[in-house]
Order: C-alpha cells, then structure tokens, then sequence
C-alpha cells in the first residue's frame, strides 16, 4: 500500500532557496578611465524579520536555511549565542568537543570543495584558459586522481557533519547549552579509518597552492591586492581559534587596532554603512571610520592575525607562508588559497586531535545557568567572521536580531579587488574574455558565498558591465 | 464466549467484536489504517478523513465506522491512496509547515505521513497563510503555522485533562484553535505534563526549551515509518 522507499528522506520546504549571482559594474570617468567597480551580490535580508517571534531555541536550526554551503556555521554561531541566553556558554567538555569536530569537519569539506572545485582550475590551466575546460570537469579529465581526492575530503568532512549533527545538512547536534548527542566508540572509529589518507591529501592540497603562489608571486602579488586592515577571533595566547576567541584586528603592517575584545561587546568596535547601491552594507571598524576602517576576513586575515597555530604541520607552514612578507601582514588576495590550505591541514590535525580524545564520549551534554535576554554569537566560519546578535524576550521569542554573515565582513575588500583587477586589465571599452575571467578569479579568491546552488555545481553566473561617466552602457559580457 | 466475526479488509479476512471500529480492530489485526485526528486514548472525530476507507464500496471514516460481520473493507487501492495524499497535501499548502526546522521533525505525525506515502512536495501553491503564536505560557508554546485543526488537544483537555482549555473558534478558512481565556495560554490552567500538550501530532503544541534534544536518528520516524508498530503486529500474530 505505501510508497515508503527505505533511507530516503524528503524535504517538504516551500521557501524558495536563497538565490544568488554575482553582477559587477565597472564605472568610467570621463578619460575613460576605471573610476570604481562595485560587485553587486543578491542578498537574503528576510531573514531578521522572518526570526521575529520564533522561540530561542529553534534558532540554531532556523538559521541553517540562511545557506546551503555554511549551514553548521550559521548553527553553531547561533547555538553559541543561545548557550548564554540560558546560562549554558561553559559548556562541557563533551559538548565543546563534538561542536569543535563539527565545525573542523565543516571547514574541512567547505575548504577542500573550494579549493578542489573552484580554485584548481584556475591553478592548473591558467587564467585565460577557455572557461569550458577550466572547470572541474576539466580537472576530472585532465587530472582524475586529484578530483577523485576532493570528492573523499568532502565526503569525509560531510560524514563528520552526518555524525555530529545527525544530517549532512540540516543537523540538530548543537543546542542551548550544549550538544543532543556525544560520538560512540563506533562513529570514532569509522572516523579513525580515513584519517592518514585526509592529512596525506591535505598535506599534498597545500603544497601545491604553496608551490604555486611562490612560483608565480610576481604575477599574483598586485593581481587584485590592496592594503587593508585584518579581522579575526584569536585565543587569548593569541592561536588561531577557528571555534572560539576574542576579536582582534590588525592593520595592513601588522599594528594591532584592538586585541583580545570580549565580542559580547562588538558594537562598540565594529559598525556597518549603508550604501544605497548595494543590498549588502559595508562593516568597519568605529575608531577609523568607514572610509579607513574596512576589513579583510577569512583564511588570509585568519593567519595575518594570529600569533601561532596551535597544530604543528599548520603552524610550520603558517611560518613559511609569513616569511614570504618577512612577518609583517599578507595583503595579497591571491594568497587567500594559499592561507585557506594551511587552515584545510590545520582543521583535519584538529580533527585527529579530537579523535583521540575521550572526552567525545563524556555523556555530560548540556549545561544551564542564569538566563540572560540578549547575547552574540561569534564563529570563524570557512570564508570569516560571524556574528549572530538576539534579544530573547521574558515568553522566550526572539524579538530582535542582527547578523553580520562573513561575505558581508569581505564586501568592501572584494569591491577593492575587482577595482584593482578593472585599473589593471581593462583596455578599452570592451570587457574582453581575459578580464572578465580575471574579475572571477579575483572575486573566488574570497569564496563568497553568493548561492549554495551555484557554488556547489562549480560555477558563478558573473555579469560584468561597463559603464561611461554618463550611466550609459558601453559593454556587457556574461560568464555562465 | 465467541461473538468474534470476521470481515475482510483488502481480502485478508480480519476478526472484529462487536462494539469495534474498522480502525480497532484492524489495528488488533496488525493492518494499518492511516489517521491523524484519532488517537488511542481519545473519543473518535472523523474530521481528518485521512482514515477514509471504502466499506462495500461507500467511503467511511475508519475511526468512527463500526466493524460489522462479513463487510468488505478497502484500505489500500490506487484511489483511496491518492484520496489520503491530497488530503495530507492540503494540509501541508494551508499551514506553514517548515520540516526542515521544526523541532517536532522526526517525530511529528504529518510529515511521517507524507514519508510513508512517498509526498515529494505538494502539487498544489503554497497558501502560506498568516497565523498566530501564543508564547504567553512559562512551558508550553503554542504555533499556529503548524495547527491541522484535528482536534485532539480540545479533546484531551476535556476528556483526559479534565480542564477545557482548548476550543476552535471561527469557521471554514478562518477555523482556529483558540484558548478558553480572554486574553492568552498563560490565562488558562493548562500545564507542562497536559495530555493536550502530548495529544498534539505536530509541531503546533509544545513543550518549551526541550526541543531538538532527541538526536536524529533515535527520533519517533527515524528507523521506520509511521504506522510499522501495528503492522509488527501482523508480521508477529500473537494468538
Ligand atoms: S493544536 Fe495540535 S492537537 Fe490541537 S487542533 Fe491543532 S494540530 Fe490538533
Ligand atoms: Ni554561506
């Protein structure tokens, strides 16, 4: 009588899904000359309004509807931000734990995926390459044992999504307080099994980014690069900590703006501008203003801020990459690949780590204490900076809430980027195939996350258009 | 004693007793018989129609039709099963029924109906209609999105609360379930441990602060659609 089909699932969703694009103008002056480019992203701003209302509890969930690529991060960040609504931010170590494997399983696959899916076209066949063979089918063909890899590490990072969350997208793991469920002996141990082959794979993954960027760092040194100043959690010895830590930031030589800010208190330090051309605002640092106070974050903010990585393989290659600037700052956007390598090995070093540690299988889940009504969560997730800010009234609605999404925190730095690469590489007035490849590669140095469905099948649907002083449009070209 | 009689549902020759519902006793008989407004421990309401049944040949509700010797009951043709899908399709387009972050996901009656019966997604627009939450009340909360009108938490509170704290007010499109106070939840003496609470198949009534602390997998649905526990029944006759 039933049409049940064993294991699969369905998903009776009627919201549309977040659709995304990315459309750049390049505006001229009267010479003719590239005056500023402006990348345009779709936004979902529903979302702010949509949470009105709906209980605290239910918001590390709702959240993950934000986005298809980072959903754990969006949870997490607000599962972080509902633990001090009910007193539970001490959580214990089991529950810090699996969250922590979480979010390195997280960083694991979205890190290999953009790299493997995105990126190494462009590494392997070169810029100009036609876009029909520089694609991931392309690598497929040409080099089949390095699609085969990305394909693994995603899976794995997916498969530790699966176990701690209990989905690959859409888990329930974390909650206020803490986590619904710790990692048994077995889902350890089916973890265990693929271990060396990831660390071998993401060792290999850096070195040729490494490789690479060295390699060609003449070429990639201006390509769309710009000083800037440098945002990231840090612990409190000043390590990288992609789960949890206090704000610091840096400017373009390294001088601290602020350091070791409690990021309950971020809207005293980080505030956003409005531009009227753009759904999406533009966040800067209060004490330099928003033309000065802009910001990078991300893998390359992430190593430019921290003082050490605290996983040895990471924190050597953390050094080698910090001496091609002697120590100071990287502002080179190109080195974005490189900085996100380090963070692939870094996570998956974490992921042994935790593998190994029996406090995965505490039983000790959820903590509470005093309640609280408002609260911020802040994540590093895979392209940067999260925060997640609530207000929870008395009846235990959500009767405000703010997030500044990673993309947002870059949104100024990618505009800096495509400006550069149009002052660079537009002669003329017609958007040749070469720049307009060039204004892809610049902008997926960051890893926006424009749309989940676009990302994940491997291609940005980019418009570029060029307009004269007057507002006219002189040339329009379409990457598919 | 033997005032046992048999019928047939489906073909399969089935016991009933007197003073049985289609549904009772094909439930003793390890056959399922799709429902949402019913519930063990409540008086039957035959309003959901998911239950719907042909009895020699004329659509019954199964919950409220009595078993009787020698009827010949359908339960599981082509036209009954479209029959139950459009109906649980309908309730999914008039309510705001988001699976994907319910935290009554994996343990909520409708949407383990619309798994078993292989519902991919409605066939009709979505209505997305406007409804209200009540978050008045310390423990329970109240979403009106997910409300499928079957009646159960009015039931329960009557019947096995014994306090009346549900009611439905309004007709047809504007039906709603509403609370027996002037202003809210919190004005009722309705309380965490309620059946009511308990009674409801969705999302709509809730117990606060606990949700989303099952992991998936060990949910209610997760390991085996609804209505398996009767059929296990049938698979293991215990005569
Ligand atoms: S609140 Fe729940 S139990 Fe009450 S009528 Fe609505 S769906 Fe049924
Ligand atoms: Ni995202």
């Amino acid at each position: 009588m039933t049409k049940h089909t064993a294991g699969q699932r369905i998903v009776i969703e009627p919201v549309t899904r977040v659709e995304g694009h990315g459309k750049v103008t390049i505006l001229l002056d009267e010479h003719r000359k590239v005056k500023h480019a402006r990348l345009h992203i779709v936004e979902f701003r529903g979302f702010e309004r949509f949470i009105q209302g709906r209980p605290f509890w239910e918001v590390p969930v709702l959240v993950q509807r934000l986005c298809g690529i980072c959903p754990v991060s969006h949870h997490l960040a607000a599962a972080k931000a509902m633990d001090r609504i009910v007193g539970g931010e001490k959580l214990t170590p089991t529950a810090e734990k699996v969250r922590r494997l979480m979010h390195y399983g997280q960083f694991f696959q979205s890190h290999a995926l953009h790299f493997f899916h995105l990126v190494s076209p462009d590494l392997l066949f070169g810029f100009d390459a036609d876009p029909a063979i520089r694609n991931v089918i392309g690598v497929a063909k040409k080099f089949p044992e390095l699609a085969v890899q990305g394909v693994m590490m995603r899976k794995y990072g997916q498969e530790i999504i699966r176990i701690t969350a209990g989905k690959k997208i859409h888990g329930t793991g974390a909650v206020p307080g803490g986590v619904n469920k710790n990692v048994s002996i077995e889902e350890r141990d089916f973890l265990r099994k693929d271990l060396d082959q990831m660390v071998a794979w993401s060792r290999a993954a850096l070195k040729l980014c490494k490789d690479y960027t060295v390699e060609h760092l003449e070429e990639l040194a201006p390509f769309g690069s710009f000083d800037s100043n440098h945002l990231a959690l840090v612990r409190e010895d000043g390590a990288m900590d992609l789960y949890h830590g206090n704000l610091r930031a840096i400017d373009a030589a390294g001088k601290k703006i602020f350091d070791q800010v409690d990021y309950q208190n971020y809207a005293e330090y980080i505030a956003e501008e409005v531009r009227p051309w753009s759904y999406m605002k533009f966040p800067f640092i209060k004490s330099l203003g928003p033309a000065k106070g802009w910001y990078r974050v991300g893998p390359l903010a992430r190593v430019n801020v921290c003082d050490c990585i605290d996983t040895p393989e990471a924190e050597a290659a953390r050094k080698e990459f910090m001496a091609v600037t002697k120590g100071a700052p990287n502002n080179i956007s190109m080195a974005y690949h490189w900085t996100r390598m380090i963070e692939l090995l870094h996570s998956i070093e974490k992921i042994k780590e935790l593998l190994h540690d029996p406090d995965l299988q505490g039983e000790d889940l959820v903590v509470k204490g005093a309640r609280r009504s408002e609260t911020v969560g802040l994540i590093e997730a895979p392209r940067g900076t999260l925060f997640h800010h609530y207000k929870v009234d008395d009846n235990d609605q959500v009767v405000m809430a703010n997030l500044i999404v990673s993309t947002t925190n870059n949104n100024e730095p990618m505009n800096r980027a495509v400006t550069k690469v149009a002052e660079d590489h537009l002669s003329g007035v017609t958007i040749t195939e070469g720049l307009l490849n060039r204004i892809e590669v610049a902008i997926r140095a960051y890893d926006p996350c424009l749309s989940c469905a676009t990302h994940a099948l491997g291609a940005m649907p980019l418009v570029v258009e060029l307009r004269a002083h007057t507002g006219e449009l002189v040339d329009r070209r379409v990457q598919a | 004693m033997n005032d046992r009689f048999a019928f047939t549902i489906d073909g399969v020759e089935v016991q009933g007793r007197p003073g049985q519902t289609i549904m009772q006793a094909a439930d003793e008989a390890g056959i399922y018989i799709p429902r949402l407004c019913s519930h063990k421990e409540l008086a039957p309401h035959g309003s959901c129609r998911v239950c719907t049944v042909l009895v020699n040949g004329r659509p019954q509700t199964a919950c409220t039709q009595p078993a009787g010797p020698g009827i010949i009951v359908e339960n599981s043709s082509e036209a009954l099963l479209a029959i139950r899908c459009n109906l649980i399709e309908m309730l999914f387009i008039e309510g705001n029924h988001f699976c994907m972050f319910c935290e009554k996901s994996g343990n909520c009656e409708l949407q383990a109906l619309a798994y078993r019966f292989g519902i991919m997604a409605p066939k009709y627009p979505y209505l997305f209609p406007t409804r209200e939450l009540d978050a008045s009340h310390p423990d329970i909360f109240i979403d009106r999105n997910r409300c499928i009108l079957c009646g159960r938490c009015v039931r329960a509170s009557r019947d096995l609360d014994g306090k009346n704290v549900f009611q439905f007010v309004g007709r047809g499109p504007r039906k709603r379930i509403a609370v027996n106070a002037k202003t809210a939840l919190a004005d009722t003496d309705a309380a965490r441990a309620d059946k009511a609470v308990s009674a409801c198949p969705v999302g709509a009534i809730l117990r606060k602060r606990v949700g989303y602390g099952i992991p998936i997998g060990q949910r209610m649905y997760d390991a085996a659609p609804i209505g398996s526990d009767i059929e296990a029944a049938r698979a293991h006759p215990h005569k």
